[in-house]
C-alpha cells in the first residue's frame, strides 16, 4: 500500500474505534481542509454515512463563502449538522472586530467557551432539519463524551504531542504532562463521567499528504484555498479579521501540491498567516490547554 | 518510516535530532536563530534539544515529558522521528512513542556508560516488536573521542541485549552536540569510517505489511445503516495480516461460524477482488453470520487461531497502582474486549537489572513479568510467534490503561475439550436458508436459555412454567424444558434415581441439555430450563455450547449454596413467584423479551 493509503487506513481504523467505544460521539467540521478530509475519511468508514454529528462552531466572522460551501456539503451529503456559538459575547460585542477584546481573549470566547459549551450541551444547538431545510434548535442537549478532532501533528508544538485519543477533563484541559499510553493500536476507550476524550485521526498527516489526498479522491474544497486571479489564497481558513491570504498563484488543487514540493512554503509555517498564534508566545498551547482545537 | 529515539534520561536524545534536523538543513526558516534569541535573552547558553522541546514546560523542566513527533527527510525517504522521553516518571509516553516506531535508536552517554533505563528501554523495544535498533554511544566529546571508551560501551551493552534475544543492533559513536557522525563523519574520531546517522537512517528497512502471512482480521464491528435506503450489512475491519479476496471462505472465532464473502464494499467505486494487510476494509457475506466486535475472523483451511481463557503472557505494568490477584481488570486485545483477572505470577522481573523474582505475588509499576491471566469469557487470538499483531494487548485498570504485552500460550483448561467440540459442531453446521437475525426480526425478540438453578425443589419447575407462561402471553417464543423430559427419552441410557442422573453420568447429561439448548435457540426460542444445584463449571457448558452472552441464570435457594453468579437470586420459589414482575424487569434488560 502507498503512503496514503496506509494514512486512510489508520485514519478510518480510528474512526471506527471512536464509533465503537463512544455513545455520544461528535466530529468537529472547522469546514478547513484538513477536517474536511475527516469527514471524507468518515464517510469511506461507514460506507457513505456519517453517523454520528458534525459540529461546527460559528464565530459569526468566517469567511462567508465556508459558511455557504458547509451548507452545500449539508445538503449534497445529507450530513447531520449541528452548530454552536457564543451568543451573549456575540451580543455584547466582546470580540476583536468591535476592538473591545485582544485577539487570543476573542478566540477563547467565542472558539473556545463556545466549543466547551457546545460540547457539554450547556449552550443552545442548532441542528440542520433536511426536511425543513434550515437549522433548528437541537432537542439532543447530552454532552458529547467523544470528541473528533481533525489537528495534525506538524501544524505547530503543542499538537506534535497528541495521543490518537486524548483525554480532556471536566473543564475542558488538557494536562499534557500526563496523557496515557498508547500501545500499538489500541486506545485509551474508557474515561470517567464528565471527562470526554478527544480523538485525532490525521495525527500523522502534513500538509502535502493532505492536499495529494485531496486531489487522488477528489474532494471538493472552498474556494477560497485557490487564487481567483488576484495571485493570492489562503493556506489556512479562519476568522476573516485575523486569518491573511498568501501570495500564491495555485489555482487548483494540482498547483497547490506542485507549490508544497516545490518548496516555496517549506520555510514557512502553515499558520503563519493566523494572528493569533503569534500572540500566544509563538504557540498555540494556552489556548489548546483550555480547549481550543 | 517512523523511528523512535529512546534512552536514559540526559544520554542526549534531543540533542541528536536537533542537531540532524540543523545540520541537515530540515528547519523551518528562522528556528535556529528564533531558539537562539530565546535563549540569550534568558541567557542560557543554546542547546539543540531545545529546538524540539516546543512546549513551554518542558523548556523549563528540561526534560521531554512527551513523545514529540518530528518530520525529517533525506534524499530517500520522508522520516517522522518520534522523541521518547528517557525519564523514568514518563515511561508510558516511551512506550507509546515506540509503539508506533518500525526502527529505534538508543542514546547511551560514553562517560555515564549504561544506566537503569538504557536497559529497560532496550528490554521493552524488544517486547513492542522493534526488530532494527541502533545505539548511538553519544557525548564521545566528553571522553576525548576515546575508542576504548566507545569498545567497552559497545561490549557491556551487547552482552545484555544478547541476554533478551535482541541481535543484530548497530552501534555508531557520536556527539549530539559538537555534530560528530551525525550528518557527516566525524575528523574527531578518524577510527571511525562506519556510518554516521544520516546514512545509517536510510539502511533501516521498511516492515513490510505482512500481505504473504494467513489472514487475519479482528472484527471492528459491523454496519447496518438503513438510511436512504442502504442494506448490506458489512462486517468492517482492519485486516491484521494476509490478503482478503472476495469469494473467500472464512471462519469466525470464537464461535467456529462459517461465511463466504460476498463483496468487498467500497466507499465510491465498485467492489474490490481484494484487501490486503494494512488495509481498513469491510464485506458483505452471502450467508448471513452471526458475528460481533471481538470476534477474529481468519480464511478456512489456514492455521487457526488460539480460544481459551487462560493465558501465559508477557507483560508490561505501567499502572500507579500494583497488578494484584482478586482484582477485576478489562484486557483489550484485537478488538475484543472481557473482564479479567491476574491468576499467577511466574515471574516478576525489574527491567532495569533484570533480576527476576519468582516469589513475587504482585506486578509493580515499571515491572516486566511473566504471568498468567483468566479472561471471564473465551477469547480468539493468535501467539507472539504466528502472528504479533493478533497476540497483543492492553490491560485497563478503572479508566486507564495500566500494561500492555504479548500472549505466549494458551492454558488448556476445564473447558477446553468441550469448547474445542463445539468449534468443531459449529464448523460442521449447515445452516438452513433462514438467519438467526431474520427469525429475530420476524419474532421481535432474541433467542435466550434462562437456567433456573437451586437445591432440589419441585417448586423451581412451578416457577418456570409460571416464567414460560408470563413470557409466553408477551408474544415470546417461550419453551419450558424441565430435566425430567430430557431423563426419560433423550437420557433413557443414563442411570437415573429420583429424577437425578447417577454423578458420573451428570457432566454428560448437562452436555446434552446444553447441545438441545444450542438447538432451540438456534430456532429462535427462548429456553427456559431447570437444573438441580448448577455449579459454575455446569453454567460454563451451556455458556461454551449456545454463547456466554445468550445464557441468564436464577438461584431459587440458599445463596451461599451456589458459585454462580446469578442474575437473580431469591430463597425461596414461591418467593419467586410472589416476585414475578421484577424478575421479568431484570430478563428484560439482560435482553430477555421484545
Amino acid at each position: 500500500m502507498d503512503q496514503l493509503t496506509q494514512l486512510e487506513s489508520l485514519g478510518i481504523h480510528i474512526l471506527r474505534e471512536a464509533y465503537a467505544n463512544f455513545r455520544n460521539l461528535c466530529m468537529l467540521w472547522s469546514i478547513g481542509k484538513d477536517s474536511t478530509v475527516l469527514l471524507w475519511l468518515a464517510r469511506k468508514a461507514f460506507y457513505g454515512h456519517v453517523p454520528f454529528p458534525l459540529v461546527h462552531i460559528d464565530t459569526h466572522y468566517k469567511i462567508p463563502e465556508m459558511i455557504a460551501y458547509r451548507d452545500r456539503l449539508t445538503r449534497e451529503w445529507n450530513l447531520p449538522m449541528v452548530y454552536g456559538e457564543n451568543a451573549q459575547a456575540l451580543a455584547e460585542k466582546k470580540t476583536y472586530p468591535d476592538g473591545n477584546v485582544d485577539r487570543i481573549t476573542c478566540c477563547r470566547l467565542l472558539k473556545a467557551e463556545a466549543l466547551k459549551n457546545t460540547l457539554n450541551g450547556t449552550w443552545p444547538r442548532y441542528r440542520f432539519n433536511h426536511e425543513a431545510d434550515e437549522y433548528q434548535v437541537d432537542q439532543d442537549t447530552d454532552a458529547y463524551t467523544g470528541v473528533i478532532v481533525g489537528v495534525r501533528s506538524d501544524e505547530e508544538g503543542s499538537r506534535s504531542k497528541e495521543r490518537y485519543f486524548s483525554p480532556r477533563d471536566t473543564e475542558n484541559t488538557w494536562d499534557v504532562g500526563d496523557q496515557p499510553p498508547e500501545f500499538w493500536n489500541q486506545f485509551k476507550t474508557d474515561f470517567a463521567p464528565g471527562t470526554h476524550v478527544r480523538i485525532h485521526p490525521l495525527l500523522d498527516w502534513t500538509e502535502t499528504n493532505i492536499w495529494e489526498y485531496i486531489e487522488r479522491e477528489k474532494i471538493p474544497t472552498v474556494s477560497l484555498y485557490y487564487d481567483q486571479g488576484e495571485g493570492k489564497r489562503y493556506r489556512s481558513l479562519g476568522c476573516e479579521p485575523c486569518t491573511h491570504a498568501v501570495e500564491s498563484t495555485a489555482k487548483n488543487v494540482s498547483d497547490i501540491v506542485a507549490e508544497l514540493k516545490s518548496g516555496k512554503f517549506a520555510n514557512i509555517a502553515e499558520r503563519s498567516g493566523r494572528a493569533q498564534d503569534k500572540e500566544d508566545g509563538g504557540g498555540l498551547e494556552t489556548l489548546r490547554r483550555e480547549g481550543y482545537m | 518510516m517512523n523511528v523512535v529515539i529512546t534512552g536514559h534520561v540526559d544520554h542526549g536524545k534531543s540533542t541528536v535530532i536537533g542537531r540532524l534536523m540543523a545540520d541537515t538543513n530540515s528547519l523551518p526558516e528562522g528556528k535556529l536563530e528564533q531558539v537562539k534569541a530565546s535563549c540569550a535573552r534568558n541567557s542560557k547558553p543554546f542547546e539543540y534539544a531545545f529546538l524540539l522541546d516546543a512546549l513551554k514546560d518542558e523548556q523549563s523542566q528540561g526534560i521531554t515529558i512527551d513523545s514529540a513527533r518530528v518530520f525529517f527527510q533525506t534524499e530517500k525517504r520522508h522520516y517522522i522521528i518520534i522523541d521518547a522521553p528517557g525519564h523514568i516518571e514518563f515511561l508510558k509516553n516511551m512506550v507509546t512513542g515506540a509503539a508506533r516506531a518500525e526502527a529505534a535508536f538508543l542514546c547511551i552517554d560514553a562517560d555515564e556508560g549504561v544506566q537503569e533505563n538504557s536497559r529497560r528501554h532496550g528490554y521493552l523495544l524488544s517486547m513492542l516488536g522493534i526488530k532494527q535498533m541502533c545505539v548511538l554511544v553519544n557525548k564521545m566529546d566528553l571522553v576525548n573521542y576515546d575508542k576504548k571508551v566507545y569498545k567497552s560501551v559497545v561490549r557491556k551493552y551487547s552482552r545484555f541485549l544478547k541476554s533478551i534475544d535482541m541481535n543484530d543492533v548497530r552501534f555508531i559513536p557520536v556527539s549530539g552536540r559538537e555534530g560528530d557522525n551525525i550528518a557527516s563523519l566525524s575528523e574527531n574520531m578518524p577510527w571511525w569510517t562506519g556510518d554516521t546517522v544520516l546514512t545509517l537512517i536510510d539502511k533501516f528497512q521498511k516492515e513490510q505489511a505482512p500481505v504473504d502471512l494467513d489472514f487475519r482480521m479482528p472484527v471492528q464491528d459491523v454496519y447496518k445503516f438503513t438510511d436512504m435506503g442502504d442494506n448490506r450489512r458489512i462486517i468492517a475491519g482492519t485486516i491484521s495480516s494476509g490478503t482478503l479476496r472476495s469469494g473467500d471462505e472464512l471462519v469466525v472465532y470464537p464461535s467456529g461460524k462459517r461465511a463466504t464473502v460476498a463483496d468487498i464494499e467500497n466507499f465510491n467505486g465498485p467492489p474490490l477482488e481484494s484487501a490486503p494487510a494494512g488495509m481498513a476494509t469491510g464485506f458483505t457475506t452471502t450467508e448471513q453470520i452471526y458475528t460481533k466486535r471481538g470476534d477474529l475472523v481468519v480464511r478456512a483451511g489456514e492455521k487457526a487461531p488460539q480460544t481459551g481463557n487462560v493465558l501465559r503472557v508477557n507483560l508490561f505494568w505501567l499502572g500507579r497502582e500494583p497488578f494484584v490477584k482478586d482484582k477485576e481488570y478489562v484486557l483489550k486485545v484485537g478488538s475484543a474486549r472481557v473482564r479479567m483477572k491476574l491468576y499467577d505470577t511466574l515471574k516478576v522481573i525489574d527491567a532495569s537489572n533484570l533480576n527476576t523474582d519468582g516469589m513475587k505475588k504482585m506486578v509493580e509499576r515499571h515491572d516486566v513479568a511473566d504471568c498468567v491471566l483468566s479472561t471471564k469469557r473465551p477469547i480468539a487470538f493468535d501467539l507472539v510467534e504466528d502472528f504479533p499483531d493478533t497476540s497483543r494487548f492492553v490491560i485497563v485498570d478503572g479508566y486507564e490503561i495500566a500494561g500492555g504485552g504479548i500472549i505466549r500460550e494458551v492454558i488448556r483448561d476445564k473447558q477446553a475439550d468441550y469448547r474445542n467440540r463445539v468449534l468443531d459442531r459449529n464448523l460442521r453446521w449447515d445452516t438452513g436458508n433462514i438467519s438467526c437475525e431474520e427469525r429475530t426480526a420476524v419474532y421481535g425478540h432474541k433467542p435466550r436459555l434462562v437456567l433456573v438453578g437451586g437445591p432440589e425443589d419441585p417448586r423451581k419447575a412451578a416457577f418456570a412454567k409460571v416464567l414460560e407462561k408470563t413470557l409466553f402471553s408477551q408474544g415470546i417464543k417461550a419453551y419450558y424444558l424441565g430435566v425430567r423430559n430430557v431423563l426419560a427419552g433423550l437420557d433413557a441410557d443414563m442411570t437415573v434415581r429420583r429424577d437425578e442422573v447417577y454423578p458420573e453420568d451428570r457432566e454428560e447429561m448437562i452436555r446434552r441439555l446444553a447441545e438441545l439448548a444450542h438447538i432451540l435457540l438456534d430456532s429462535g426460542m427462548v429456553l427456559i430450563s431447570t437444573v438441580s444445584y448448577l455449579s459454575f463449571n455446569e453454567r460454563e457448558i451451556f455458556r461454551t455450547s449456545v454463547a456466554p452472552a445468550k445464557v441468564r441464570t436464577i438461584w431459587i435457594g440458599d445463596p451461599s449454596e451456589s458459585d454462580v453468579d446469578a442474575d437473580y437470586t431469591v430463597t425461596d420459589a414461591d418467593e419467586a413467584i410472589s416476585q414475578m414482575e421484577q424478575v421479568m424487569d431484570v430478563l428484560q434488560k439482560k435482553g430477555v423479551g421484545k
